[in-house]
């Protein structure tokens, strides 16, 4: 049980704040369809820093002097790095968005065309392969936390709530859910967070009352490239070993999903993501999973075909759409460039 | 373009669209040859001549000969790559077709890679079912090929049905029917017996097509350009996109299309069937991604590798590219894929020449797809040049055109809510799309 809650998470999470991401640009009137790209490329900025990191020797003299606390602050320093990254990525979009007026669509798609396309480009060019792997060790040995660095012994028995969320965990979730309640909290109980939904159901009565329409577009979309990014490098240390591929599985979709499935609100979302991670972790280790403790593996027992597993989170997200797109509500002016004119 | 009262749909294709284009591949070229400029500057690994090297070589690498003896690159006319860019354009013809049908229709298609994977996955399971010892190979092929396309066409309907019925936004059913396509490829072909198990060093890949006799033929396009592995379906693909055009512009059905892209709801106060609409264009547009699947994979000198639930084909998403910067005209869509391939000719002479690899062709797409997002102002500012002096920023004439391309993308939008709101903000439009009919009625 505490290894399905662990695993959920780490597939929920990534996908939580990069649909949170997507919230920020919506709701601000821009649609950021770029969520996939953006995080290939915050995940590649992030491997490269840590890459860059191991090549000074931090890391080894960290691990040397058994100093696991400034292990995760290289860790958070790496998320850092990737979010402004991922900032600054975005800014391709607002701009074409927001001065040139551009569609958001196509805006959208070919920065997921061209995150891929640069990030293999660069890392053909570093690694003389494709993908950039650590220098040494993998994303395990340098970030998870276990339980003896919580000054557990190594063969204490750890009760539920210590074995779930205290043993083989990462930081960067527990950040990750921190900065999504604080940007929700900002979104909804703040005048910023008041002005920035404003500017998606009704730019032009903003505009009236004195907000910069296009300023608060510019932060929406930068707030969510920030996130992004940094949910990208976040699912390449969790899931993917701390590698950069070129490639995140098209999680940044699923994000968007997620976020349309959600209903633009960051509650739903957080519960859709949860849902989903659920699913993906059952895919993606059905075989292994002993939910009752029992010994018997019981998804194995029923025999079904793998694949079978790894469509059926597609399959309910559509199910659970079907019954709830009537209901969901899009920010109104998402999509449509801002005219003074129009007023 | 002419400042007369013309309905969107009426219009011919724009030769301010065409230059836009052209300016678009220009600066994406120059995009690439800063980047290659750049990296070799900080590249110790990479003189300056390899750098020059690489620029020429992305620009003409299509004619590029190899090295002679002395190690400089050497141009000429090379059959072999020409036959080769064919080959590989069919594909993205058909797929850039794809979303081209699509976005006329106001649907953004993403889901080309899963109906290009339906379409391979039923044509490679006929072409290699079907016995050849009592069917003729040539009857096969054309079974293998309509079945890829009929797949494709199925699984293209599904977003559209979603779409037109519960209003499930066609990017996001897409984006999920292309994983779940992903998957029941692997589940389907993992229980099949057509994995190929003669070659013993080939895990993971299906029985090519010529296993059971069957490849598409080669119409006389070997002998033009010998040593490569382009075939008939070059033809095909082109022949499509021909239809499709005639389907669009010269058909009532066309015409109907095209009016639930510019307007839905104007379209449907006209009379049309918006909803029926919409799922023929999703399943039209999946019959073309089928059609790519299927002709790539019947050609008989490629591999399909099945397992596939991790990733999905590129060929899909470059259907995009090729649609957005040929402005949706099916017809430009053979140039366009056309130039595609070309360019992905060149990333492999650049892999294979020099210290670079392939991917700095991509990014080149990428910068112009970018450029083509606000070809508007592109192509404003070269109307504007033309006419200097007048001030021409009639935005909101100009809107529907640019949102001719995308209407109705946005993700859910309602129904109810867009009403309302598009009653207010496309009013304009709605008379446009009035008139047009009244128009055509009157042309008739």
């Amino acid at each position: 049980m505490s290894f399905l809650i662990r695993q959920t998470l780490i597939y929920a999470i990534p996908l939580m704040v990069v649909a949170l991401a997507g919230i920020f640009a919506e709701r601000s009137g821009i649609i950021n369809l770029a969520l996939e790209g953006i995080m290939i490329f915050g995940a590649f900025i992030g491997v490269l820093f840590v890459r860059m990191m191991q090549a000074l020797g931090w890391f080894e003299a960290a691990k040397a002097a058994d100093n696991w606390v400034a292990l995760q602050g290289y860790l958070l320093l790496a998320m850092l790095v990737a979010a402004i990254l991922g900032a600054v990525f975005s800014l391709l979009l607002a701009f074409a968005a927001i001065n040139l007026r551009a569609d958001q669509t196509i805006g959208g798609t070919a920065l997921n065309m061209l995150a891929p396309a640069l990030v293999l480009f660069l890392v053909r060019l570093i690694a003389k392969q494709n993908q950039l792997l650590l220098l040494k060790g993998d994303s395990a040995s340098w970030f998870m936390i276990k339980k003896t660095m919580l000054g557990f012994d190594r063969t204490a028995e750890l009760n539920f709530f210590q074995e779930t969320f205290l043993n083989k965990v990462y930081l960067s979730n527990y950040v990750c859910v921190i900065v999504f309640i604080l940007l929700a909290v900002v979104l909804y109980k703040t005048k910023f967070g008041l002005r920035l939904r404003a500017c998606g159901e009704n730019p032009q009565a903003a505009d009236s009352l004195g907000i910069n329409v296009k300023k608060m577009r510019y932060a929406g979309t930068t707030i969510s490239g920030a996130l992004a990014g940094m949910g990208g490098f976040v699912y390449a240390v969790t899931t993917a070993n701390c590698s950069a591929n070129g490639d995140v599985a098209g999680f940044g979709f699923l994000a968007l999903a997620v976020m349309i499935f959600g209903n633009w609100k960051p509650l739903n979302v957080a519960g859709g993501a949860l849902l989903f991670g659920l699913f993906k972790c059952i895919a993606a280790c059905y075989s292994t999973l002993d939910i009752n403790g029992d010994g018997i593996y019981a998804l194995t027992e029923l025999g079904l075909n793998a694949n079978f597993y790894r469509l059926l989170p597609y399959v309910i997200t559509l199910v659970v759409l079907a019954f709830t797109s009537k209901s969901s509500r899009a920010p109104k002016a998402e999509g449509i460039p801002y005219d003074k004119g129009q007023r | 373009m002419s400042n007369k009262v013309k309905s969107p749909l009426m219009k011919k294709t724009p030769t301010y669209s065409l230059r836009a284009s052209i300016i678009s591949i220009l600066i994406g070229l120059l995009t690439g040859a800063v980047v290659i400029l750049i990296v070799g500057a900080f590249n110790p690994l990479i003189s300056l001549k390899g750098a020059w090297d690489g620029i020429r070589l992305v620009l003409f690498g299509v004619l590029s000969t190899g090295r002679d003896a002395a190690g400089a690159l050497t141009f000429g006319f090379n059959p072999t790559n020409i036959g080769n860019m064919l080959f590989r354009a069919t594909p993205l013809i058909l797929t850039g077709v794809s979303v081209a049908v699509a976005f006329k229709t106001g649907l953004f298609n993403i889901g080309a890679p899963g109906q290009y994977l339906a379409g391979t996955t039923a044509s490679l399971f006929l072409a290699l079912s079907i016995p050849s010892s009592s069917v003729p190979a040539w009857l096969i092929w054309i079974i293998a090929f309509l079945g890829g396309v009929l797949a494709g066409a199925l699984w293209g309907a599904i977003p559209g049905l979603l779409k037109a019925t519960l209003n499930i936004n066609e990017v996001i059913a897409c984006i999920m029917t292309n994983w779940i396509a992903a998957s029941l490829v692997t589940w389907v072909f993992d229980i099949s017996n057509l994995k190929n198990m003669v070659e013993g060093n080939k895990t993971g890949y299906v029985y090519k097509t010529t296993y059971n006799g069957v490849a598409t033929s080669k119409m006389g396009l070997d002998k033009l350009f010998p040593g490569s592995q382009v075939n008939g379906g070059i033809i095909i693909a082109i022949l499509m996109a021909v239809l499709v055009y005639i389907m669009l512009e010269k058909t009532t059905f066309g015409y109907e299309l095209k009016a639930c892209g510019a307007n839905r709801h104007a379209a449907r106060y006209a009379g049309i069937h918006d909803k029926r609409n919409i799922v023929f264009s999703m399943a039209i547009a999946g019959a073309m991604a089928g059609a790519a699947g299927a002709l790539y994979y019947l050609s008989g000198n490629t591999e399909f590798f099945w397992t596939t639930y991790q990733s999905l084909p590129s060929e899909g998403f470059d259907g995009i590219a090729v649609a957005l910067l040929a402005v949706n005209n099916p017809i430009g869509v053979i140039f366009t894929g056309i130039f595609m391939s070309l360019l992905s000719i060149a990333g492999l002479q650049l892999t294979n020449l020099t210290a670079y690899n392939e991917y700095i062709t991509d990014v080149i797409i990428a910068v112009i797809v970018y450029l083509s997002a606000f070809s508007l102002v592109i192509k404003l500012w070269i109307s504007g040049r033309k006419k200097a002096g007048k001030s021409i920023l009639p935005w909101k004439k100009k809107q529907p055109e640019g949102a001719g391309l995308l209407p109705d993308a946005q993700p859910a939008e309602e129904a109810a809510a867009a009403a309302e709101d598009a009653g207010g903000a496309a009013e304009p439009e709605g008379e446009a799309a009035g008139t047009a009919e009244t128009g055509k009625e009157a042309e008739a």
